[in-house]
């Protein structure tokens, strides 16, 4: 009996692995990202009825399990077709530094992304040797999200810079018993640092922290920490037990005023709260931000040594069309990089965003894997408890320069 | 036909001999080899198929113990011992009061028994996850006396960031001396007690050595040229009160076996002789439940050391202050690719938790031989 169950069991495995072809897509699209995965596979069906997809998807928020499991197969030798990975230094810093994708210029030039997508991303996902990633969509970090006829209630208007919030705004709202700034766990307090920093130092001097020419330890940075300990005197205290979404909420019951957050928030207030864009909530630039659009994005590349390269190949080549993007997009809630994108798809705020990506200065988020490599980024989550725990500028830009020394940051 | 008997049992054996030295000891030996060198200080080299690692001693334990950016391992350290002194009182007390008050022959005891014993058969994570809704900042716990129209609570159970019971972490040394020297004077004295003079004069000198050097503040150590406070976080006790519940079922399933176990006879007898129901608990059954909580100690013990998912769950990967080594050790290797220092700090709890498995082992093993 055991004899032919194993039996039939390898005929049917063989047979089903040879009749047709497969492609593994890894990703952390899980919950109310999920739809717009199964949208762009549903088309990859359509033209590859052939083809099996696996819908390799490893939940947790920012994909901080699916780049466990990842790394482990990657070592393993049992890399997926093709991953999700953020475009920047994620994607460069670890696996192009460790020569593991494989260069995708042909592709580019094949399908006319070149032009289709704006240069300085296509600058942000290269080094000189290539082209290593196929961009999805675009987010927006440095995002202020309110109610705007709450804030009328309330007295207050938007913020100009953080002196204003610091200095006005705020002790307004904490008079009125309201919470002027709502923060959750670790990394949305990091998404809300990188905000503050962007405003407080410029783009340039921001964008020389993580390129290694300008020292953590700079009068300049630690005046920014400063501002960040006076803007987290007016956040929540019991912000480690709060996620995103959780923060969101209390901008919506009213409990408190604003919160930074990318625009994963508009998707999550549109889709899963049912609320409309600009009159249940407002959005803006976050303080002393405006014109500058800091940026991460999702994109897929091709591992060397992929099982079934020519159906990633094709996989790719989807990801980066009108089509597949604009099918993409809208569900996700967030941006196409194409500047052919069908705008009429998109709802009020993410029109906005397609605006304000087209003509603002673009710098990359920490965060979310653009500016740093990944050993900076994820220590930067031990400087920032070093920071909450001492409430010392000093000590935190100390740690943050030992941890940028040690993993060699802007080499 | 003895000589096969041995051999068909040593046949079956091998299989599990071999995978046994291979997935285990194979894997530990490589684990401690990864942690003397510096894979992951190279990003090219990190992820590469095949890592060009060089040897650097023990670099990555020093920077460990004493390296600036490693506050928080140390505090990780901390975190490991008053959870594990914490959870360790709360699930012994707690599973023996249960065992006790099960003892009094109470009605429906099965119902009681398995309703204790429930928690311990859900995994961590589905603790954790529950419990981190009962102890939201505003919801579960906080939110109970609204139910009765009291104002609701303000506690914080896990996200607050107070410490209590701080100490300079120089001043370690001069602690684990302390101990070490505690544990040769109990050695003198039983030597002195079974007149080995020689050894009590031996071990005697070796414990007023241990003191007069951890007296002196550890001269010739120096851990870090700062001072650098650590202490109990309090946000721990959510997590402690999660796994005390969780755990404190076993403890009194394993209680309760041995009460049962105490012969009706000696209880008589103390009654007769005119203890009270306390008297009998306190001298007669109590000192009899000793090797129950010695082995209930060492399997809460390994517990506690590497316990992982139900912090993940209650508090998140990233809270400091609710960090233990075995999340540090998950995040600097699969997160930040550094391996070599995720290795690191492997060995050390391995280490932590040999040092609690390895004496009652050998005690255990020695008994098997005597008898």
């Amino acid at each position: 009996m055991l004899r032919h169950v194993l039996a039939w069991s390898v005929v049917l495995g063989f047979g089903l692995g040879a009749a047709q072809g497969e492609l593994e897509i890894f990703s952390w699209w899980a919950g109310d990202e999920g739809p717009a995965l199964e949208a762009l596979i549903e088309l990859y069906e359509v033209d590859h009825p052939d083809t099996e997809v696996i819908n390799a998807t490893v939940t947790g928020g920012s994909g901080v399990n699916a780049r466990a499991v990842l790394k482990t197969r990657m070592l393993g030798g049992d890399p997926p077709d093709s991953f999700q990975v953020h475009a920047g230094e994620e994607l460069i810093g670890t696996w192009v530094a460790a020569d593991r994708m494989e260069d995708l210029t042909p592709i580019f030039e094949r399908e006319g992304f070149l032009d289709a997508f704006p240069a300085d991303l296509i600058e942000l996902i290269s080094t000189d040797e290539g082209i290593w990633s196929v961009p999805v969509n675009i987010h927006r970090s440095n995002v202020l999200w309110f109610d705007p006829d709450r804030l009328d209630e309330w007295g207050v208007s938007v913020p100009n810079g953080w002196g204003e919030f610091i200095d006005e705004t705020c002790p307004a709202l904490e008079d009125q018993g309201v919470t002027p700034l709502v923060v959750g766990e670790n990394w949305t307090i990091q998404h809300l640092w990188e905000s503050v920093a962007l405003a407080e130092l410029g783009n340039d001097d921001y964008t020389a922290l993580f390129e290694g020419d300008l020292a953590w330890t700079d009068l300049r940075v630690v005046a920014a920490w400063e501002t960040f300990g006076d803007v987290m005197a007016c956040t929540n205290d019991d912000a480690s037990g709060l996620s995103w979404q959780q923060a969101t909420d209390r901008i919506v019951s009213g409990e408190a005023a604003f919160n930074v957050m990318g625009d994963w928030a508009a998707g999550y207030k549109v889709t899963t709260l049912g609320l409309e864009p600009g009159t249940d909530f407002g959005w803006a630039a976050s303080p002393g931000t405006d014109g500058t659009f800091m940026l991460l994005s999702d994109s897929f590349g091709l591992p060397v040594g992929a099982p079934n390269r020519a159906e990633a190949i094709q996989w790719l080549e989807l990801v980066g069309s009108q089509e597949g993007q604009d099918a993409f997009n809208p569900l996700k809630g967030s941006i196409s990089p194409r500047l052919d994108s069908d705008l009429s798809l998109y709802n009020a705020y993410l029109r906005s965003a397609a605006e304000d990506f087209a003509g603002d200065a673009k710098v990359g988020s920490l965060v979310h894997g653009t500016a740093a490599k990944e050993a900076f980024m994820s220590e930067f989550a031990t400087v920032m408890e070093i920071f909450l725990s001492t409430g010392s500028a000093d000590a935190a830009a100390n740690a943050a320069q030992a941890v940028a020394t040690q993993v060699g940051l802007g080499e | 036909m003895r000589t096969n008997d041995r051999l068909v049992a040593f046949l079956m054996l091998l299989p599990s001999l071999v995978l046994l030295s291979i997935f285990v000891y194979g894997f530990i030996g490589r684990t401690a080899w990864v942690s003397l060198t510096n894979w992951g200080a190279d990003a090219s080299q990190a992820l590469a198929l095949n890592p060009e690692l060089a040897f650097v001693g023990f670099e990555n334990y020093r920077k460990l113990f004493t390296g600036l950016i490693d506050v928080r391992f140390r505090q990780d350290l901390v975190n490991t011992f008053f959870f594990t002194v914490f959870f360790l009182l709360g699930t012994l007390g707690l599973g023996l009061g249960l065992a006790i008050l099960l003892d009094q022959k109470v009605r429906f005891e099965a119902v009681f028994r398995t309703i204790f014993l429930f928690p311990f058969a859900l995994a961590f994570i589905v603790t954790g996850t529950v419990w981190r809704w009962m102890l939201q900042p505003a919801g579960g716990v906080n939110v109970l006396p609204e139910l009765v129209g009291l104002p609701a609570l303000e506690l914080r159970w896990l996200t607050t960031r107070e410490q209590i019971w701080q100490f300079d972490w120089n001043t370690v040394p001069a602690y684990l001396a302390g101990t070490a020297a505690a544990f040769f004077a109990y050695a003198a004295w039983r030597a002195w007690r079974d007149r080995r003079r020689v050894r009590a004069g031996v071990h005697g000198a070796v414990t007023v050595g241990l003191l007069g050097w951890a007296l002196s503040g550890t001269p010739g150590v120096t851990l870090l040229p700062y001072p650098e406070p650590h202490g109990f976080n309090v946000a721990f006790v959510g997590i402690v009160v999660a796994a005390v519940w969780q755990l404190s079922g076993y403890t009194m399933a394993l209680y309760l076996a041995g009460l049962r176990g105490v012969p009706e006879d000696l209880r008589e007898a103390a009654r007769v002789d005119g203890a009270s129901e306390f008297g009998v608990y306190r001298h007669v059954v109590l000192p009899l439940l000793g090797p129950i909580t010695l082995s209930a100690m060492i399997i809460l013990g390994h517990i506690s050391l590497k316990i992982f998912d139900l912090i993940w769950a209650m508090a998140g990967a990233d809270n400091a202050t609710t960090d233990v080594p075995a999340l540090l050790m998950y995040l600097r290797s699969f997160r930040a690719n550094r391996f070599a220092e995720g290795a690191a700090i492997a060995m050390v709890l391995l280490i932590m938790v040999a040092l609690v498995i390895v004496p009652y082992l050998r005690s255990s093993l020695k008994g098997e031989v005597r008898r």
